[in-house]
């Protein structure tokens, strides 16, 4: 993560801006800017595959709740978590390499875009079924529990997940159990081509939380210092045993996958939708604190290095070989699955097993 | 020699586990106050406490959910489904979740975690409390899948996959429980290798889980017609020892395989293709199959019964086999 060092040579008007807002405004900055190269990446023909779920237009929720973390708390993340793993300090040379399915990847490229995961950054996993993860946090915060860990561990989805049944039992069970578990739901008023009220007759998705037992709470996803804050304070009501739940509203501001152009949104409600863009919002903010338009190119220019040094790495690192596909099926000290063909060659040519001569 | 139910060896196993790793914990419906649906876990609420011998809601996902999350994170969760059948409800985390986590993460995170289970006809539990649903765990890569016949082996095989550093799926089987067996964990084999429960040179009958009681009971009966029957037990179906299999199939040169999950696609399914495959030249005669019929299983006991195999069915089919002799 490149945020210390951006700030280093600390500017004339620096005691004058909030040293906080700089470093939201930089991490929303790094998520748009590495969504960009994923899309470049996919241009390229270096993607491995398409489904690459962007979250432009929602960076805000991803900083606002992952700055307010602490180090050893974990998560797990939807499918559409790009930007919830950056905030949380992944590599962007990695996590490209992993979307292009190449062997530096954060999972030697057998999980790619949807199952991306780093258990030294407490990242239990990216997931491609809709609230496949949720019920892991809650595993986590018995842990964190039982093990006498001072953490709380943090399930992200969409709002496609609220209609999904496993949430329901992970609420129940987190609230029955007093387990330092947040759930946060980025509702971003679409699964696919879904819009929420076509998919939930009841949109309370915050009574539904507290009806289990557990604290929750609304917040827009619009002003990324409002959603660390809100998220701080339910997060130290999480890690005392009062798990959580927050909604944070925002936009989505392109198709569900790279090749969906929406035809199902009305153009005038993507228009109102994207004018809510937390980046635009928080470089505002820091105008207004009196940061100079060059003092923000030069950061703009360096995110943008940086993202353009992470895609050359994904397109030049190298495809992982062949034989890399048996491993990590099972533990590295057991036997790997046989493959097709050599069984095929061990019915037909010899007798490997006994080894006895026919 | 000394003898101990089923029921008793699970539970030793369990307790002498949880003893020497603190970081197992059980949850399961009934697993804790009730003492275990079949009185398994009776006796462990009081010894380690109720943080660490959990009763769940009746909700199968969480329940298998949490026990993958809690492993990932430094627990060794015995998760217990109190029926096979109920695994329906827990599918997405069995099969997506627990068995592929290693994998898609490129091999950072284990998941040492166990599914416990039991399943199989007997009790006219009728469609959803008899089936035996090993192949679908065994169809899904990342998976050990136990499945003991026996008190000794409930006891060992529970015992090593509670060092496991993948998910186990552990099926035992409703039938056996209150039955006693001679006790020898000495005696054992090691993890993943079959044992030769029976040895003979006519033919052989590949199987586990109850499946290897009634062979066994079969071929006693076989003995008196003079018929030397070999019983292998695979005791694990993943791994899969097909080297104890072969050596069997390789001396004998008939081969039943006998299974009391359903046909069609099935554990035997899997087991004749490799038997043939690896041992073509060696066979007398084509790899015969038994296995639980292609029905829901029926209530009236003697429906039920005659729906799986049986020791006359086994016997009777051994027979045939060797009239073509
Ligand atoms: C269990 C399951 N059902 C359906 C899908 C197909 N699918 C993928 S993403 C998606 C929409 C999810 O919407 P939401 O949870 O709001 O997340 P978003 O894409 O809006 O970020 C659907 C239906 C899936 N991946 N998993
Ligand atoms: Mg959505």
């Amino acid at each position: 993560m490149g945020t210390d060092t951006f700030f280093s040579t600390s500017s004339a008007s620096a005691h004058m801006i909030s040293e906080n807002s700089r470093l939201l405004y930089l991490q929303l900055l790094r998520i748009r800017t590495f969504e960009d190269r994923v899309g470049e990446l996919f241009l390229q023909g270096g993607s491995a595959g398409t489904m690459l779920h962007l979250s432009i237009g929602e960076e805000a929720p991803a900083v606002g709740v992952a700055e307010a973390m602490e180090p050893k708390d974990s998560f797990t993340t939807h499918h559409r978590g790009h930007g919830i793993f950056l905030a949380r300090g992944a590599d962007p040379k990695r996590m490209l390499a992993e979307i292009a399915g190449k062997e530096a990847g954060y999972c030697r490229g057998k999980g790619g875009s949807m199952h991306i995961a780093d258990r030294k950054l407490g990242h239990l996993g990216a997931n491609a079924i809709v609230g496949g993860g949720i019920p892991h946090v809650v595993g986590a915060g018995l842990s964190y529990q039982l093990l006498k860990v001072p953490a709380v561990s943090v399930a992200f989805f969409g709002d496609g997940a609220m209609q999904q049944g496993n949430l329901y039992e992970s609420m129940n069970l987190a609230a029955l159990w007093k387990l330092p578990v947040l759930f946060v739901c980025i509702n971003n008023q679409y699964g696919m081509g879904t819009r929420l009220d076509q998919a939930s007759a009841s949109l309370e998705f915050v009574k539904r939380a507290e009806s289990f037992g557990l604290v929750g709470k609304e917040v827009s996803g619009l002003d990324v210092e409002e959603v660390k804050k809100e998220a701080m304070e339910i997060l130290a009501l999480a890690r005392e045993g009062k798990p959580a739940f927050m909604k944070i509203d925002c936009y989505r501001f392109h198709g569900h996958a790279r090749k969906d152009k929406s035809p199902y949104r009305d153009q005038n409600e993507e228009e109102e939708g994207r004018k809510k863009d937390p980046l635009k919002y928080q470089a505002d903010r820091l105008l207004e604190q009196g940061v100079s338009v060059s003092e923000m190119d030069s950061w703009h220019k360096k995110v943008a290095d940086e993202m353009d040094e992470a895609l050359n790495f994904a397109l030049e690192t190298q495809e992982p070989v062949l034989n890399s596909m048996f491993e990590d099926v099972y533990a590295p000290n057991l036997t790997h699955p046989e493959s097709v063909g050599s069984r095929i060659d061990r019915a037909l040519y010899s007798d490997i097993l006994l080894g006895d001569s026919r | 020699m000394k003898e101990m139910t089923y029921r008793d060896a699970l539970r030793l196993g369990l307790q002498e586990s949880m003893q020497s790793d603190p970081t197992i914990v059980i949850l399961g419906e009934e697993v804790g106050r009730y003492g275990g649906a079949y009185g398994v876990t009776k006796g462990l609420l009081h010894e380690f406490g109720e943080d660490w011998v959990r009763d769940t809601p009746i909700s199968e996902e969480i329940l298998v959910g949490a026990a993958v999350g809690a492993a990932m994170t430094g627990l060794r969760p015995v998760a217990e489904l109190m029926y096979v059948d109920f695994i329906t409800l827990a599918m997405d985390q069995l099969v997506n979740q627990a068995a592929k986590i290693r994998y898609m993460f490129g091999g950072q995170i284990s998941v040492p975690m166990m599914l416990r289970s039991q399943g199989g006809t007997g009790r006219s539990a009728a469609a959803q409390h008899s089936q035996s649903l090993e192949a679908w765990v065994m169809h899904t890569p990342g998976l050990h899948l136990a499945m003991p016949a026996d008190a000794t082996d409930a006891y060992v095989l529970i015992k090593h996959a509670l060092t496991l550093a993948d998910p186990v799926i552990f099926l035992e089987h409703k039938g056996l429980y209150a039955q006693s067996f001679p006790f020898n964990p000495e005696s054992a084999p090691p993890w993943g290798r079959a044992k030769i429960s029976r040895s003979g040179n006519d033919c052989s009958i590949i199987c586990y889980s109850r499946m290897v009681q009634r062979s066994l009971e079969a071929a006693a009966q076989l003995a008196e017609l003079g018929v030397r029957v070999e019983v292998v037990d695979l005791r694990t179906l993943h791994p899969l020892d097909m080297e104890t299999v072969t050596k069997s199939v390789r001396k004998t040169g008939r081969v039943l395989v006998v299974t009391e999950d359903c046909l069609t696609a099935g554990v035997s399914a899997e087991l004749s293709a490799r038997i043939t495959e690896e041992n073509f030249e060696y066979l007398e005669e084509p790899v015969l199959r038994m296995a639980g019929e292609d029905i829901p299983i029926p209530v009236a006991p003697a429906l039920e019964a005659a729906s799986v195999p049986t020791n006359e069915s086994i016997k009777q089919s051994i027979l045939k086999l060797m009239r073509k002799k």
